[in-house]
């Protein structure tokens, strides 16, 4: 069957409306359900990380809210460490680092995190629960193809690392999708995080390369990963460091 | 059952089935049959895209010009892929992100496709959606295997519950030592192969010539 060109515009018009009609339906309606999803998702992880409940268990909302009963959220100065009083709930690091009048640019060598702005104010979540308190921090920064987003649970005396968890990325499923692996993430905790000085020491280094007298903080990296490793790596040094939570840290150990 | 509604039935589960003859969604076959419950979702998903598809492009097909029917059945199946994301993402939270990116790559599963072109474009809608259907179990029916026996012999475990007492040298208790190659992608090839394998072995009408 011949068709006018006339008739073949139309129905590539008609049907690209038709399909944007109804994808763009289903995100609007079902949005709300998503972003609980999402929301309840990054508590299950911030608990997880910190050791509050088990790898693979999970927790309905109800339970989520209980257990953050026993943990301040606090936005914090990203220059000095100060507390502020900013809401966190509204709050996002992320938003903020990527406007210009809400973040500073990200000195060398930390442009290699991809990160687009270091943002004025930082998130800390205090674990008070005794027993098992902690600091869980939010990190994120570049890996391959995408950027990932997770925590980093720190000991109460910033001794240790206690966990790292992601929570959202697009790396390839196998290989730099492995940072989800149980397993590899069972390789951080106990890991040495600053040394005497307050310098930041963990690293993760190429898979089987880790140096007899460093392996108190070098981590294993994955193999058949190596860019996802290094974001992983080098994210780590960036937000434990001056430019991240450091003053943070400082007060913290000024203070104990 | 009519003999021709039947051969569209059935003939997708064996003689013609998607995976193990004409080699189509190997991809998606390795990628989510690491556990029952990916690929008891994937094919669920698969299934209604594919019925979906077959008979959206069968009810158009005398409306679609040919110098655009590809990427007019690639706008309705990328359609309904989306869709089908955002209910996982908003009723099966946990299972869409272990699925990650495979739900998106339904759109470029060779089945969905091949079905559209070979099929929907020309036959009458109840047809092509039986097409699309039958297709659908015989890539389902291939994903569940796959994974049934890739969940079992690489954890001990079905549906996440220890089926088989996974020996702990610590503790001292069960038997079982995980094989850990059926955990990565060779496992499932082979799987599959000892499947085509069985199958052909069965019906000699499906070996090719020397």
């Amino acid at each position: 069957m011949e068709f006018s060109n006339r008739y073949v515009l139309g129905f590539t018009v008609l049907l690209c409306l038709v399909c944007a009609f109804g994808v763009s339906t289903a995100a609007v309606a079902l949005k709300e359900r998503q972003e609980a999803n999402q929301l309840l998702d990054r508590q299950a992880n911030i608990l997880r990380v910190a050791g509050l409940i088990d790898a693979g268990a999970k927790v309905s909302p109800a339970e989520a809210e209980e257990f953050f009963q026993t943990i301040n959220t606090v936005v914090i100065d990203r220059a000095t460490g100060e507390p502020t009083d900013i809401d966190p709930v509204t709050f996002s690091a992320h938003a903020e680092s990527k406007s210009t009048e809400t973040s500073d640019e990200v000195p060398d060598p930390h442009g290699r995190t991809q990160v687009s702005g270091l943002p004025d104010h930082l998130l800390v979540y205090e674990v008070t629960t005794p027993g098992k308190e902690c600091f869980v921090l939010e990190i994120w920064g570049n890996g391959l193809w995408s950027t990932l987003f997770g925590y980093l649970a720190l000991s109460s005396d910033l001794e240790q690392v206690v966990g790292i968890t992601y929570y959202e990325h697009g790396e390839t499923p196998g290989l730099g999708g492995e940072v989800d692996n149980p397993n590899w993430k069972a390789l951080w905790p106990g890991k040495r995080a600053f040394d005497d000085q307050g310098a930041t020491l963990i690293e993760v280094v190429k898979a089987g390369s880790i140096q007899p007298d460093k392996a108190d903080w070098q981590v294993n990296g994955m193999s058949g990963a190596t860019i996802t490793t290094n974001g992983v790596s080098w994210m780590v040094q960036l937000w434990l460091g001056e430019h991240g939570y450091g003053p943070y840290f400082d007060r913290i150990r000024g203070k104990s | 059952m009519e003999k021709a509604t039947r051969k569209i039935l059935v003939d997708p589960l064996h003689i013609k089935n998607p995976i193990t003859l004409q080699v189509l969604g190997i991809c998606s076959a390795l990628a989510v049959t690491v556990q029952l419950k990916q690929a008891l979702v994937m094919a669920v998903a698969l299934t209604v895209v594919l019925t979906c598809s077959n008979t959206i492009i069968s009810l158009l097909r005398n409306k679609i010009p040919g110098s655009i029917r590809i990427i007019t059945q690639l706008a309705v199946i990328a359609s309904l892929v989306i869709i089908t994301d955002q209910v996982l993402k908003a009723f099966l939270f946990d299972v869409s992100k272990s699925l990650s990116v495979f739900v998106g790559l339904i759109i470029t599963n060779c089945i969905v496709m091949g079905r559209a072109e070979a099929f929907a474009m020309g036959n009458p809608p109840m047809k092509s959606a039986l097409d699309g259907f039958a297709n659908s179990m015989g890539y389902s029916v291939i994903l569940i295997y796959v994974a049934f026996f890739r969940e079992l012999l690489g954890t001990g475990k079905i549906m996440g519950q220890e089926v088989l007492a996974v020996a702990d040298a610590t503790a001292g208790t069960g038997w079982y030592i995980p094989n850990g190659l059926m955990v990565l992608s060779p496992g499932a090839f082979f799987l599959i192969g000892l499947f085509i394998w069985i199958q052909r072995s069965f019906a000699p009408e499906l070996q090719e010539d020397e």
